[in-house]
Order: C-alpha cells, then sequence, then structure tokens
C-alpha cells in the first residue's frame, strides 16, 4: 500500500483513537485527587510518540515496561497495571 | 478461509463459538492449559483439568467436525507456590501420551519472580525429558519485555532446548524481533484492547516477514474475539496481501510448527 492507501485506510480510525486520547487526557486533568505512576508513563509514552521515528510502537511499549533485568523476590500478586511502578513500588 | 485457531480456551466458550469457527473456515483447535481466573486448591484440580482438555473437550469439538488438541501444564499464574508446582509436574507425565496432546504449554513468566523462573526451568526440563514442544506464554503489558529476556535465557541456557520447537507467544512490538532473532517461533495475539490489533500484527508481518510468525486469538472467559484471526486475514486482503500470503500466515505456518509432533494430523 502506498501512504494514501494507508491513510484511506486507517485515517479516521486513528483520527478517533487520537480524539478519545485527548479527552482522556482532560478527563485525568480535571478529576480531583492526585495522579500516580501511570499518569508519569502515560507522559513518557506520549514523548516517545512524539519523538519516534518509524518505530513508535516499539518505543511506546518500552515506555511502560520494566526496564529491569533481575527477577522480583516474590510475585506481588497476579494482575498487571499496564506500567511500571518503578523500584520498589508494589503493583498487583 | 482455511486457517488454523493455536492458541484458544475452549473450555470458557460457549458452542456457538465452535460454530462460527467452523464455519469462518478453522481446519483445527489447539488449546494450552491456563488458570481457570482462581487458583486451584489441589493437585486433583489439574488432574480434572487435564481430563477435561484431554478427553471432554476433544468429544466437545468433534460434534462440530473441528479437530482439538491441548498442550498441558501449570499455568505461571499458579507457579509461585514451588512445592505445589511440583506435585503437579509430577502427575503431567501420565496424560503426556494421550493422542491430542502436543506439548508443554502455556509455560512462563507472569510477574517475573524467582519462583515463577524455577517452575519455568522445570517444565522446559520436563519438556526436554519427554522430547515434547513448548508453547511460551510472555507476561502481560509492563512486565512483557522483562520476562521475554528472562524466559530466553532460560531456554538458550538447556542444551536439550532446539529453538524451532519452541513457539514465544504474545510478542508484540519489543519482544518479536530477541524471539525471531534468537530462533524461535513467535506468535502473535489478537485482542481487542491488549496484545496486538490485526492492523499490528500486519505491520509485524510487513517488518519481519512471515517466517516462524503465527497468530492466534486466545479466546478465553475475558475480552477476547474468537474469530479474530480470519478477520485478520480479510484485513490482511484489504491491505493488499495476495491469498497466499494470507493462507501462509493462518494456515501453513501453524501446521508447520505443529506437524513436529506426531500426533498432529489434520484430514
Amino acid at each position: 500500500m502506498n501512504r494514501e492507501q494507508v491513510l484511506d485506510l486507517y485515517f479516521l480510525d486513528a483520527r478517533h483513537k487520537l480524539i478519545e486520547l485527548a479527552a482522556f487526557l482532560d478527563r485525568v486533568e480535571h478529576a480531583p485527587g492526585p495522579a500516580d505512576f501511570r499518569l508519569v508513563a502515560f507522559q513518557k509514552a506520549l514523548d516517545a510518540l512524539r519523538r519516534g521515528v518509524g518505530d513508535r510502537a516499539r518505543e511506546v511499549l518500552m515506555a511502560f515496561s520494566d526496564p529491569t533485568t533481575e527477577p522480583v523476590p516474590a510475585a506481588p500478586g497476579k494482575g498487571a497495571c499496564g506500567a511500571w511502578p518503578g523500584a520498589g513500588a508494589v503493583a498487583g | 478461509m482455511r486457517y488454523l485457531e493455536p492458541h484458544a480456551h475452549m473450555v470458557s466458550r460457549v458452542t456457538d463459538d465452535y460454530q462460527d469457527m467452523v464455519t469462518a473456515g478453522c481446519m483445527a483447535v489447539c488449546e494450552p492449559a491456563f488458570w481457570a481466573g482462581y487458583d486451584r486448591s489441589s493437585v486433583a484440580g489439574f488432574h480434572d483439568y487435564f481430563c477435561q482438555l484431554t478427553d471432554y473437550e476433544p468429544r466437545r469439538a468433534a460434534k462440530f467436525g473441528l479437530p482439538h488438541y491441548c498442550w498441558l501444564c501449570l499455568n505461571p499464574k499458579e507457579s509461585e507456590d514451588v512445592v505445589f508446582a511440583q506435585e503437579v509436574l509430577a502427575i503431567l507425565p501420565g496424560f503426556l501420551g494421550r493422542p491430542n496432546v502436543l506439548g508443554i504449554g502455556e509455560i512462563g513468566l507472569n510477574k517475573n519472580s524467582r519462583n515463577e523462573l524455577k517452575v519455568l526451568e522445570q517444565h522446559v526440563d520436563l519438556a526436554a525429558r519427554h522430547q515434547q514442544l513448548i508453547l511460551v506464554h510472555t507476561p502481560h503489558l509492563e512486565d512483557k519485555h522483562k520476562g521475554t529476556r528472562l524466559t530466553l535465557d532460560v531456554l538458550r541456557a538447556d542444551s536439550r532446548i532446539r529453538p524451532e520447537r519452541v513457539i514465544i507467544d504474545h510478542v508484540e512490538e519489543h519482544t518479536v524481533q530477541m524471539v525471531l532473532d534468537a530462533g524461535f517461533w513467535a506468535g502473535m495475539t489478537l485482542y481487542p484492547e491488549t496484545k496486538c490489533t490485526p492492523a499490528r500484527a500486519i505491520d509485524i508481518l510487513d517488518r519481519y516477514g512471515p517466517e516462524r510468525l503465527w497468530l492466534n486469538s486466545a479466546c478465553d472467559w475475558g475480552v477476547s474475539v474468537p474469530l479474530i484471526v480470519p478477520r485478520t486475514g480479510l484485513e490482511m486482503r484489504r491491505r493488499g496481501h495476495r491469498p497466499e500470503a494470507v493462507d501462509r500466515v493462518l494456515y501453513q505456518n501453524p501446521v508447520e510448527f505443529l506437524s513436529q509432533c506426531p500426533k498432529f494430523k489434520l484430514s
């Protein structure tokens, strides 16, 4: 597919997702109370999105990923929340 | 469009799903052992589950003309209790000779803990001793990249393991290259909210080529779509992939990998 064909196929879907993303950030901003590490990771991912060239999906995924290399002493639970809480933090 | 569903948890799906899959062209379904959504409280619970996967579920699938295969293990979500895991592993060899068992899976890591790693090593050892294929689950979301690296370390440390007999599942853009570079097969799981979407999976196919890659729905009791593999085939066609290219990824590739198990036969 050439660029125009890619746009034909995916532009409206991507536009929709971008507006959803903007609305999500507005929603978080207008909500009372403190945010947590997930919003920090989200901003980091947005920076990666703006910075990236040709490898944006990978860069965004890495922005949310645990960068450490050693196994943790014990599983803190079963679930994943989508963002690494940072060394020493526990996310269920 | 013919296709294989190489990863689906059919015990948690309804019979309509079997009908829809067969209608859409599914030629066989493969079901890895997984977490029930709660921890099983005894080895007997696993015994019953393995009986379900090797006896009842193939008969249910057969009612719709669909061959059903399975993979057996203790899922990484239940690996934290090493003693209990060893008790479950002790009953596994008794099931490996059953006619629809393809190998050991889906093993792997969940939260990348030391105990999960120990149990992963024990599963790998079991597979090597019994010459079994291996299906590996990689962790979710923020744990995936680290967990994939740790898993590759375990597999590469065991000289008995041949990479071409191992598929590492749930790869995404940040893990696919390390898996393929190490010589393993890679599975892309198509989920509506996490893992890959059809569009991203096709991007990965366009970037890396179809060699040693397959697609699956991993449909279970969560938000998942049993027909997403053939739907991705349709999206490949919309993006200009020829029918032969779609057939290779949706049918020929899984058949090539799974045929390494002599029990895997398609009529």
